[in-house]
Formats: C-alpha cells, sequence, structure tokens
C-alpha cells in the first residue's frame, strides 16, 4: 500500500498537467477525458490527503467544463473539507458547492464539519465554510447552523461578517424560523459604517423584499436614510429596488421618497444609477407627474445615445411607462420606429412591444398596414413577431380596438398571404372567431375566404392549412353571404385539395354539404315562388344553354353510373381507384369550363347550375368514397346519399321537367329541415358556460365510476371491426338505398336536434345569444378598403415615421361611414379564468415571521402612539395586525416606556431635509456608542417611543418614515 | 440575483461555470448550449442582453472570451455590466493583464477569486484590493501548507507509515 501511495505522490499530475495535456491531446478529447477520469478514480482513493485533493480538484475542473459526473465522489469532498490543511480544505470546499444538492446523502455528514470550520478562528476557513452554506444550505443545515451564522453576523471581522449576512438569504429561505433568531441582527447591520455589510445588507432585503414587499414596509425609515445618506452606487439601486417595490403599497412612502430619488437622477453620473431610479419612477412612482417627466427626459437621452445598451434600456424604459403615460412614447416616436429597422433583434422587438403599445382605435389601421409591410420585409423570426403582435393586439378583449371588421378581415387575409407566416393558428381561430361574433363582418369573411379558397397555389404550404380550413368552414357556415356558392362549392372540391391533411379535408367536405344543401334549398323554394307566379322559364336563350349544359349532364351521368357499375360488390377486387381520380380530374376541368360561362345571376339558381353542381360533386365525391378515412367517409356517404335522394325525389329538376309535382313537396320539406339545422346560429361560447349550468334536483353526480361497469357490462362496445377499413368496399355502405336511408334519418336527426335546441334555448336562453331574426344581408356590400393599392413601395422609414406621425397626432376620433358593428361578448364569463399563483408555503412561513418579528415592534410602536397621544391618524399598519399583535403589545407597553433612554433618536424622525445633516451626525455618534449588548428589540422600542413623541407633536405628518 | 455566471470563448469552448440557482447536471449543459448559442450568435455593435427563458443573460465581450451572467428581469443590467467588469479589472490585477490562457490554466484561482466578488447571487465585494488582498492571503495559506506537504521528509514519513 505504501508503494504505490507514495509513487501516486510524486508521479501524480496536477490540475496544470491535466489542462496542458488536455490542450495537446492526440487521442480525442473525449477519450482523454475517459482515460483522465480513470486515473483520478484511482488517485481519489488513496490515504493521502494531498493526493486525493488533487485527483478532487481535477474532477471538479473536468465536472465545471466538461460536464463529468462527479456525484460519486461525494464523500471523498467531504473527506477533503476535513483536512487541517487550508488547500485541501479549499478544495473540498470548492467540490462540495459544485456537487452537492439537496439529495446528495453525505449532507448529513458535514454538520460538523461545517460547524468546526465557521466557529474557525481563522477567517478563510470560516469565509469557505459560508461560501459552501450559501450554496447547498438544506433546511437541516440551515435549522443546526442558525446559532453559528447568528454569532457571525456581529463578527468583528467585516470580511466575515459580510459573507454571513449574504448567508442568511439562503438560511432564512430553507429556515423561515430563523428569522427569529438572526433578524435583528440583520436589521442592525444596515446601520453598519462598513460599506460592504451595509451593501451585503442591502442586497439581502432586496431579495426578501422581492419575494414579499409588504413585510418590510415597516423598516421603510431605515431604507430612507440610506437613499438620502448613501453615496455608494452598489448600494443605491439595491435600496431603490426596494422602494420600488415597497412605493405601491404605501402612497405616503411614495410621496416621500420621489423627491430623493429625482434628486440621485439629476445628480449621478452613474448611468446604471441613473436608469435604475427612471425605473422606479415609471415603475412605481407613475402618479408623480414632475418625477415621470424628469424621467422621461432621461430616457430620451438614453434613446439618443449611440451606445445600443442604453438604447436598449430606454425603449424598455418606455415601453414600462406606455400604458399610463403615453405621450411619453408619443414624444419619442422617431426614435421609436427608427429603432423598428435597428440592426439588433432585441432593440427591434422592445420597439415593436412600443409600436404596439401606442396602438388605439384611431391608428390601428394605418399602423397595421405599415407594420405588414414590415414583415413582408423581415427576416422571417422578426416577421411572425410582428403578425403576432398584430394579432394579439387587435384581438384583445374582444377586438376593442378594431372600429371597422371589414378592414380587419381583409388584414387578416394579407397576413396569411405573407410569405413567412407561421401564424396560421392563431388567424384561423380569429377569422373563425369573427366570424362567431361580428354578424355584419360575415360578407367580408366569405369574400376572403372564397379567394383564399380558390387560389391553389396556398395548397402547397402546410403553414396556411389552418387557416384554409377556417376558410372553409367560414365558406360553408356563412354561404348565404356569399356572390357565388358554386364557385366555393368547386373550389372545396378542386383536386389539389387532396394535398390537404385528413382534419381539414373533413372540413372542406362538410362545409360542401352546407353549400349543397344551401344552394339546392334556394333554388327549391325560388322555383316554388316562380311556380306560383310565373310558370314560364325566362329566358329562351338560357333555355337552349339550359338544354346544352344538361345534355352535358345526362351524358356524365350516363358515365357515372357506368362507372357506378364498378363499385357493385361483385367486382371488388378491381382496382378503380386510380381510374377515377383521373376522370375526376376531367371532369371537374369540363365542369369549370361550364361553369364559366353559365351566367350566374345575382340570387340566381337557375336549374342547370343546380345540376352542374350536383354533378360536379357527385364526380368529386366518388373516389372519396372509398377514403380509408372514417371521418372522411362518414361525410362523403352523406353527401353522396344526399345527392342520391335529390335525384331519385327530384325527377322534375334532373329531367328537365318545369313543374314540380305534388309528391316532391315531401324532399322539399327534408331539403328544408336541413337547410334550417344548417342556418342555427352558432355563437361564442363561454370557457365557464359548463361550471354555470346547475346541477338539476334530482341528479347525484357520483365521484366513484365504479359501478359504471355493471351498466355498461351487457353493453357491447362496438367492435373495431365494425368500422374497418380494410375492406372499404363494404356492399352495405356503397348501396345507395342504405345510403339513402342512411341520410334520411340523418337528416331526421338533424331536424330532431334542431328542435331539441330550440327548447333547450328557450328554458335556458340564458347560456344563448340573444337570438335575432336571420335578416338578409344585401350582397352589395361596400368594397372593403384596399391595402394594396398606392403604398406598395413605401418602405422608408421616413414614409412610416411621418405615417405614423399623422395618425398618432391627430386627436380627434376618424369618421368612419359606418358605425362600429356588434362584436359579441358573453359579459364576465369569457375572460379565462385567474389562476391565483400558489405562493410557496415556504415563504409564506418565512414573511410570516419577519411580520412576527416587525409588527411585534410596531404594535408596540402603535399602542404607544395611541397612549401618547389621542388625537393620531390611524396607523396604515393596524389594518394588518390582527388581534394578537395587540394584545402582545399591551404587554409590552409599560416595559417600552420605561425604555426610553437615547433623546437623539427622536431627531431622528424629522422629515425636514436641512435635518438630515445633523442627523448624520448623530448618527455617526450613535454608532460609536452603540454597545454590544444592547438588543435590537429594545431598541426598535425606543425607536418606536420616539416616533410616538414625534407624532405628538407633528400631527400632520403621521408618516411611518419617521 | 445573478443565477449564473458562464465563461464562454469565441470558439464556444466553456471556461468557466458557476451556479447560484440549483441547475441539475443535465440542465446544466442545456443551459450552457442555449446560451453559447445566443451569445456567439451576436454581432459586435448590439446590446450587451439577451432574453433568455424569462430571465435576462447579460453578456460582455473582452478578447476572445465572453463573460455571461444571467439575472432576473427586473435586475440591473447595466450594475451587472459593472460587476463583470469588476471581476475582469480584478482578474486582471491579480494576473498582470489577464488573457484567456491565463483563466484556463488557473482556472481554480479565477473561480476563488469569482468567489470573493459574488456569493449568494450578490455582489459582496466591490473594492479589488480588498478581494486582492484576501486572495493573496488564502495564497499564502497554501503556500505554507505546500512547502510542508513538498518536503522530501514529509513525503518519506508519509510514505512508509
Amino acid at each position: 500500500m505504501a508503494g504505490p501511495s507514495m509513487m501516486e505522490t510524486l508521479f501524480q499530475r496536477t490540475l496544470e498537467d491535466l489542462i496542458k495535456g488536455m490542450r495537446l491531446q492526440l487521442i480525442g478529447e473525449s477519450a482523454f477525458i475517459s482515460k483522465a477520469v480513470e486515473e483520478i478514480r484511482r488517485e481519489i482513493k488513496s490515504t493521502d490527503l494531498h493526493t486525493k485533493s488533487i485527483a478532487l480538484q481535477k474532477l471538479t475542473y473536468l465536472n465545471s467544463l466538461h460536464d463529468v459526473d462527479m456525484s460519486w465522489a461525494a464523500f471523498h469532498a467531504v473527506e477533503c473539507m476535513s483536512s487541517s490543511r487550508f488547500a485541501d480544505k479549499r478544495i473540498g470546499y470548492v467540490a462540495a458547492s459544485q456537487s452537492f444538492n439537496e439529495s446528495t446523502p453525505v449532507l448529513l455528514l458535514i454538520t460538523n464539519q461545517l460547524r468546526k470550520d465557521l466557529t474557525s478562528v481563522n477567517e478563510h476557513e470560516a469565509s469557505l465554510a459560508l461560501e459552501c452554506l450559501a450554496k447547498i444550505g438544506t433546511v437541516d443545515l440551515a435549522r443546526d447552523l442558525t446559532p453559528e451564522v447568528f454569532t457571525l453576523l456581529s463578527s468583528s471581522k467585516v470580511f466575515v461578517r459580510k459573507k454571513s449576512i449574504g448567508v442568511t438569504m439562503r438560511v432564512f429561505e430553507k429556515y423561515p424560523d430563523a428569522v427569529r433568531v438572526c433578524f435583528k441582527r440583520l436589521v442592525e447591520n444596515l446601520e453598519s459604517s462598513d460599506p460592504q455589510s451595509l451593501s451585503a445588507t442591502v442586497g439581502v432585503f432586496c431579495e426578501l423584499a422581492a419575494k414579499d414587499p409588504l413585510s418590510y414596509l415597516p423598516l421603510a425609515p431605515e431604507f430612507y436614510r440610506i437613499l438620502v445618506d448613501s453615496k455608494n452606487n452598489w448600494v443605491l439601486i439595491k435600496v431603490l429596488k426596494i422602494f420600488a417595490r415597497l412605493a405601491p403599497l404605501e402612497p405616503r412612502l411614495a410621496k416621500k421618497v420621489t423627491e430623493p430619488i429625482c434628486e440621485h437622477m439629476r445628480r449621478t453620473g452613474a448611468k446604471s444609477l441613473m436608469f435604475e431610479c427612471v425605473r422606479t419612477v415609471v415603475g412605481s412612482l407613475s402618479e408623480y407627474e414632475s418625477a415621470v417627466k424628469l424621467a422621461v427626459v432621461k430616457i430620451r437621452e438614453l434613446l439618443l445615445e449611440d451606445d445600443p445598451n442604453l438604447k436598449y434600456l430606454g425603449l424598455h424604459a418606455l415601453s414600462i411607462v406606455a400604458p399610463k403615460h403615453s405621450w411619453a412614447v408619443l414624444e419619442n416616436k422617431e426614435v421609436v420606429i427608427k429603432s423598428l429597422s435597428d440592426e439588433d433583434a432585441n432593440i427591434k422587438l422592445e420597439s415593436l412591444r412600443l409600436v404596439m403599445a401606442m396602438v388605439s382605435e384611431s391608428n390601428i389601421i394605418e399602423i397595421s398596414r405599415v407594420l405588414v409591410h414590415y414583415a413582408l420585409k423581415s427576416d422571417p423570426e422578426f416577421c411572425n413577431e410582428i403578425l403576432g403582435s398584430i394579432l394579439s393586439t387587435c384581438s384583445r378583449n374582444f377586438y376593442e380596438i378594431v372600429m371597422d371588421f371589414d378592414w380587419y378581415v381583409s388584414l387578416l387575409g394579407e397576413m396569411s398571404r405573407t410569405p413567412h407566416c407561421q401564424k396560421s393558428e392563431e388567424i384561423e381561430f380569429q377569422l373563425i372567431d369573427v366570424g362567431m361574433r361580428v354578424r355584419d363582418a360575415r360578407p367580408e369573411l366569405v369574400r376572403l375566404a372564397r379567394s383564399l379558397l380558390i387560389d391553389p397555389a396556398l395548397l402547397g404550404n402546410p403553414f396556411l392549412h389552418r387557416i384554409l380550413s377556417a376558410a372553409a368552414w367560414v365558406s360553408g357556415e356563412y354561404v348565404e353571404f356569399s356572390l357565388n356558392p358554386f364557385e366555393l362549392a368547386e373550389a372545396l372540391i378542386q383536386p389539389r385539395a387532396s394535398l390537404l391533411p385528413t382534419s381539414i379535408r373533413v372540413v372542406y367536405l362538410q362545409s360542401v354539404f352546407k353549400i349543397l344543401i344551401f344552394c339546392v334549398n334556394s333554388y327549391l323554394s325560388q322555383t316554388e315562388t316562380l311556380a306560383d307566379l310565373e310558370p314560364e322559364v325566362p329566358d329562351s336563350i338560357s333555355q337552349r344553354e339550359n338544354s346544352e349544359a344538361s345534355d352535358l349532364a345526362s351524358v356524365r351521368a350516363l358515365f357515372e353510373r357506368e362507372h357506378d357499375e364498378a363499385f357493385n360488390p361483385g367486382v371488388l377486387d378491381r382496382p378503380s381507384t386510380d381510374n377515377s381520380i383521373e376522370d375526376i380530374g376531367n371532369a371537374a376541368d369540363g365542369d369549370g369550363q361550364t361553369s364559366t360561362f353559365v351566367s350566374f345571376r345575382k340570387n340566381g339558381f337557375t336549374r342547370e347550375s343546380i345540376v352542374n353542381l350536383v354533378n360536379l360533386v357527385e364526380v368529386a365525391m366518388r373516389p372519396l368514397s372509398v377514403s380509408l378515412e372514417v371521418e372522411m367517409l362518414e361525410r362523403t356517404c352523406n353527401i353522396l346519399g344526399l345527392i342520391e335522394v335529390l335525384k331519385r325525389e327530384l325527377p322534375a329538376v334532373f329531367q328537365n321537367e318545369k313543374v314540380l309535382e305534388k309528391e316532391e313537396l315531401e324532399v322539399l320539406k327534408l331539403i328544408k329541415l336541413m337547410n334550417d339545422a344548417f342556418s342555427e346560429e352558432l355563437g361564442p361560447v363561454s370557457t365557464s358556460a359548463q361550471e354555470r349550468v346547475p346541477i338539476p334536483d334530482g341528479l347525484v353526480l357520483k365521484d366513484n365510476l365504479a359501478d359504471l361497469d355493471e351498466v355498461m357490462g351487457d353493453v357491447k362496445l362496438p367492435s373495431s371491426s365494425s368500422f374497418s377499413l380494410e375492406s372499404p368496399y363494404n356492399g352495405q355502405r356503397m348501396d345507395p338505398a342504405s345510403c339513402n336511408v342512411q341520410s334520411k334519418e340523418d337528416s331526421e336527426a338533424s331536424s330532431e336536434s334542431t328542435s331539441l335546441l330550440a327548447e333547450h334555448r328557450k328554458r335556458h336562453g340564458l347560456y344563448y345569444l340573444p337570438s335575432e331574426g336571420n335578416g338578409t344581408i344585401s350582397n352589395d356590400y361596400p368594397p372593403a378598403n384596399d391595402l394594396k393599392s398606392g403604398d406598395t413601395n413605401q418602405d422608408d422609414t421616413e414614409d412610416f415615421v411621418k405615417l405614423t406621425a399623422q395618425s398618432l397626432v391627430s386627436k380627434k376620433k376618424p369618421n368612419y361611414a359606418k358605425p362600429r358593428p356588434v362584436v359579441v361578448k358573453l359579459d364576465e364569463g369569457e375572460s379565462v379564468p385567474v389562476v391565483l399563483k400558489k405562493r410557496d408555503s415556504r415563504d409564506d412561513l418565512l414573511s410570516g415571521a419577519v411580520r412576527d418579528i416587525l409588527l411585534g415592534d410596531d404594535a408596540v410602536k402603535l399602542s404607544s402612539s395611541i397612549k401618547g397621544k389621542e388625537k393620531v391618524n390611524a396607523d396604515p399598519l393596524d389594518s394588518k395586525e390582527n388581534m394578537h399583535d395587540m394584545e402582545n403589545s399591551s404587554h409590552r407597553k409599560s416595559s417600552s416606556r420605561r425604555s426610553k433612554q437615547r433623546p437623539h433618536r427622536k431627531e431622528r424622525g424629522q422629515t425636514n431635509p436641512e435635518k438630515l445633516g445633523v442627523e448624520k451626525e448623530e448618527h455617526g455618534g450613535k454608532v460609536k456608542s452603540k454597545s454590544s449588548h444592547r438588543h435590537g428589540r429594545q431598541k426598535s422600542r425606543q425607536k418606536a417611543e420616539g416616533s410616538s413623541d414625534i407624532i405628538a407633536e407633528t400631527p400632520v405628518i403621521p408618516d411611518f418614515l419617521l | 440575483m445573478i443565477h449564473f455566471v458562464l465563461l464562454i470563448s469565441r470558439q464556444g469552448k466553456v471556461r468557466l461555470t458557476k451556479w447560484y440557482s440549483a441547475y441539475p447536471q443535465k440542465e446544466r449543459t442545456k443551459v450552457i448550449r442555449e446560451i453559447s448559442g445566443e451569445v456567439l450568435a451576436r454581432g459586435p455593435k448590439l446590446c450587451n442582453f439577451v432574453e433568455w427563458r424569462g430571465l435576462k443573460v447579460v453578456y460582455r465581450r473582452y478578447a476572445s472570451l465572453y463573460f455571461c451572467m444571467c439575472i432576473n428581469q427586473g435586475d440591473n443590467e447595466l450594475e451587472v455590466l459593472e460587476i463583470i467588469h469588476h471581476y475582469v479589472e480584478t482578474l486582471d490585477r491579480y494576473f498582470g493583464s489577464v488573457c484567456e490562457l491565463d483563466l484556463i490554466f488557473n482556472f481554480h484561482k479565477a473561480y476563488y477569486i469569482l468567489d470573493e466578488l459574488l456569493l449568494a447571487g450578490e455582489l459582496q465585494e466591490s473594492s479589488k484590493k480588498t478581494v486582492a488582498r484576501l486572495i493573496a492571503g488564502q495564497d499564502a495559506l497554501v503556500e505554507t501548507a505546500k512547502e510542508e506537504a513538498n518536503s522530501i521528509s514529509s513525503i518519506i514519513a508519509q510514505a512508509s507509515k
């Protein structure tokens, strides 16, 4: 054993050797590292602590920079920590603080070692232990070592004291009860003459106050003193952060600190301090006009700097100030807008946020237009940022700032055609949402849907599929606003639609179904009236065309019938799909031609157009009826079934007869019913709708659904084979008759559901939108703003600046040709329920402990002030106090009066700025006279006494800054 | 508070890591990769702040080294830049016109100096002189220990135990 140990000691590679070797290695880094780790594993077992510690040091290095696991060496780290030699000890501590975590088992072993080192006379050893504790302190460690940390808090060695102050943060966080022990010493350090201890203490309070500011409100006087007296920028920045948290809680405090903060802002040359002042003012003191004005001046200085950091921070500060003081942004709009084309993505993003903050209902149109153009030129990432922020801003609070929905709909269209657009999900949602909420926007929506759907190029872009799905839904749902439903139907069944994923094709199919029903119904109701009024077909020319067209149609129908044979169960194995797709392509083309020269008149559904449509849809649906997707199959069958019914029951239409026969009225009714079902308006549904349904009286909702199995036992779940798609030529499915039946059932069911729905609506009107008469809206709706005209070439920032400048400056409300359409809102219900952030129970414990201590003192202050003076404005803190505190305080009252010893404390409370100089001197004296045995509580009682007396003298300012 | 400190070379090599918030080992690797990707990609004339996972990374480049510190959103970015600069100056004072190689070969010393500057993610010593004095004190402690340990007699004594 002795031999190898000596060899190891003599020939061990040091950390430096390792690093050098790493740089010169020829065997590859990972191979070198694994070799080194092997070596370390051997060396670390050595009995010689020096060898061990060097091995550990190497391992720490590898762990830190090369992600080598070192959790296995935890025990060796503990061994090194216990070495008496500082070098080994330090290596051990560094290794521990780097690799230990809550679940490291050897943590239990180090408590005593830490205790020993914390109490060591060697300040460097104590410092090591403190650093380690700050990093790996667990609940147990924090609890067990609280007394040692407490002792060190008043250590005469500044070096150790400041570190122990830093450690209290971790200790408090892990073990809130430590507050009861250490808090007063911590507060005492706020008065420390040593800048480093003060800085550390303020740092700790800054972190603590960030978690729960309310608890630290009673310490405001101490912080105020530091704010006014300190010359140390590090400290001032932290104190400002504390005040940024405290000021919103107590208006009088805010008033008090505003002036000193402004003073710092004016005076300081340090940008960091100045910026912190600005941020405090705009964030927490935004009610103080003059302070905000000064801050905005400073922000402007920042914005005009060349340093991108300052520019960024200036923009950031502006975005904080923007919600409350939009004038600040307007003053700096040139800079903001120029920053949109900054080379720095962060600055661009920040200025985009600001531009969006400037948006109002009067300038949204211009801003969006310019931004969309900007998006066209930007890199994809920023382009989507722009689009995203336009979308979220416009849709905020139910499209609050959108006055002209026709414009907005066309903007959505424009955005979806932006080359890099990846916001399809959001656009999809908004298209549908606008459709459901804004009745007046529907014609424009349908127009947009049409233009999106008929463009075959869009089908190739997978990012747009979601938008197309929304367009398809809109075109089906609001087909009554369409100028040309046939065109829509054609677009929906175009062959390239096969590029879409199934989930979206299904929407397409459903929309085809709706359009078909709508067209047939319109035609039938029209011929009904025609038949009553004017039995003649009006135009002889069109009649000739009719006959031609119908010839064509009948030929195709014939062909179709032949084709149909192929689907008969007998000849299943014939691979017909390929053929049929080709056929469809041809047929669709042919139909395209036909439909172009069939002049479609407004509100005119001619017989031949209906026949064409029906045939076209049928041709397109045939190949889909062998689809492997259940959803698609089902919807296709619905459509085919409907067509079958139409053809069989309406020979008048399909055999070129003019007058409808009596028995056909039956079908008429059917079609009407279905149409009614579809024209039932879909409204937005509140997210909380389900919760608001009252549970009916006799209904008991069981938590345990175990007996469901019993009930379900004899019910056989439909076996998947019935949906089997492996044999798509299921005779039953393909049989027209059964399809027919099925579709009849379908329609019955849907009519039934409509009536049910109507009944439900009657009973629970609360959950539905007010139903209004389905007023027909004329088709000659004013055209949307043509965004493309005019400014396609404008890409100069100057133009942008000008544009927005105009729109921003104009304070008057723009005149709109028509009033803003109604946007359906479901009042409170729709806001997303705010989940209260659950606070960490440890934080609660911590702030609870802090309050116990601080408010305990405060209660003394309060009660004594009440006793001392009859007419004192109620202290704001008394609302927070509970009876327990009050009782406590009355117990202490007598002693607190006795402990009044130091009259000069009173002066400290003076609020006059002139007094501050005096106060400082006295402060210096006091520190000198401070005897070590004095206890914090006693002191704060004295303070309380002092303050009560001041209140007595100057009842005007019942400020607890005193 | 500072969540972690990273020193990354221009080639993406990590030179120093120090974690003040708890990040498990796996997470650390990921964080380093993400941050070095973000920071190294940025051009020279851009601002020194990067928003990252709801936090902010403040970085500054000195020659071929990027010093990165990750802070909370509300923290003062300029202050952190000053802390970075303070650290670099302290290193400079210790090593005498510090360069990347100094940090590579004296990884542990850079580490100790950082420990004197920051504690629990807060700046705790703003005086370069004090830090230099403390580190010198520690070095002296180590040196005396080393001399003892390295004397041949003690090695032999240990070996023949």
